[in-house]
């Protein structure tokens, strides 16, 4: 993808055509800007997370306050979708880890893996987002 | 081959080599940590705190957020390069993101042996 681009982007004579709506992803594409969302998504939940290691561990009281502030139905749909971009982000890296080194490089293996990255990750976070909710 | 203009510097490869470095930290840590609660019958606050008064788990723990902090620099930055144009906006940001980041780092500290 980003081979690509670099070549589009460096033949200057080549027309633009970036409608975004009319762009059809390919699935190792697909993966790759959840990857940047999910990415960004957690880096501004930084404070939020901090916060939560911070109250768990500060005194019994902080402790009680957060569990009962993680009980709402509101904070746990913000847990999911934080596991979520967790799992996504996780498993995509170790894709693009494994890409690194020359593993399942060719387009067949390519988007079989993404298949995987998504469904995994998916599945995870149900099993997980279950299990603690 | 190189277009520099594109490019920058010389930094490119060192930062590619942490951001991988820095993810597969973050992976054995959160695989480790992971695999030891599910393995607990059950976790009370008691047996959270007693998991972060180790000084193991507090050292492991504040390595695993340098490299989250690293990671997600390098993350932001790109993110910035790629899609905020004019330079003002864009230094500026990346100010704000490091400055954001060292304070995680020096919270992180008193988080981890504050408790």
């Amino acid at each position: 993808m980003q081979s690509f681009l670099r070549v589009v982007m460096m033949n200057k004579k080549r027309p633009k055509h970036l409608a975004l709506h009319k762009i059809k992803l390919p699935l190792p594409g697909f993966v790759s800007i959840l990857h940047r969302v999910s990415g960004l998504f957690l880096f501004l939940s930084l404070p939020l997370l901090l916060w939560m290691l911070y109250s768990s561990l500060r005194s019994i009281q902080t402790y009680t306050r957060l569990l009962d502030i993680l009980h709402y139905p509101l904070s746990k749909l913000v847990m999911v979708a934080l596991l979520w971009a967790f799992l996504h982000h996780f498993c995509a890296g170790i894709r693009y880890l494994a890409l690194d080194l020359h593993m399942g490089s060719s387009l067949a293996q390519a988007r079989s893996s993404s298949r995987w990255v998504i469904g995994v990750s998916l599945l995870l976070t149900v099993l997980l987002g279950g299990w603690l909710c | 081959m190189l277009n520099r203009i594109v490019t920058g510097a010389h930094y490119g490869l060192r930062d590619w080599l942490i951001q991988r470095i820095t993810a597969v930290i973050m992976v054995i840590y959160t695989l480790v940590i992971t695999g030891y609660l599910l393995l607990q019958p059950a976790i009370d606050y008691n047996a959270w705190t007693l998991l972060f008064s180790s000084n193991v788990v507090r050292t492991f723990t504040l390595l695993f957020l340098l490299c989250t902090f690293y990671h997600a620099w390098i993350g932001i930055r790109d993110i910035v390069m790629d899609y905020v144009k004019p330079a003002a906006v864009r230094l500026l940001l990346h100010v704000l993101v490091i400055i954001t980041l060292l304070l995680y780092v020096i919270w992180s500290v008193q988080i981890l042996w504050g408790m």
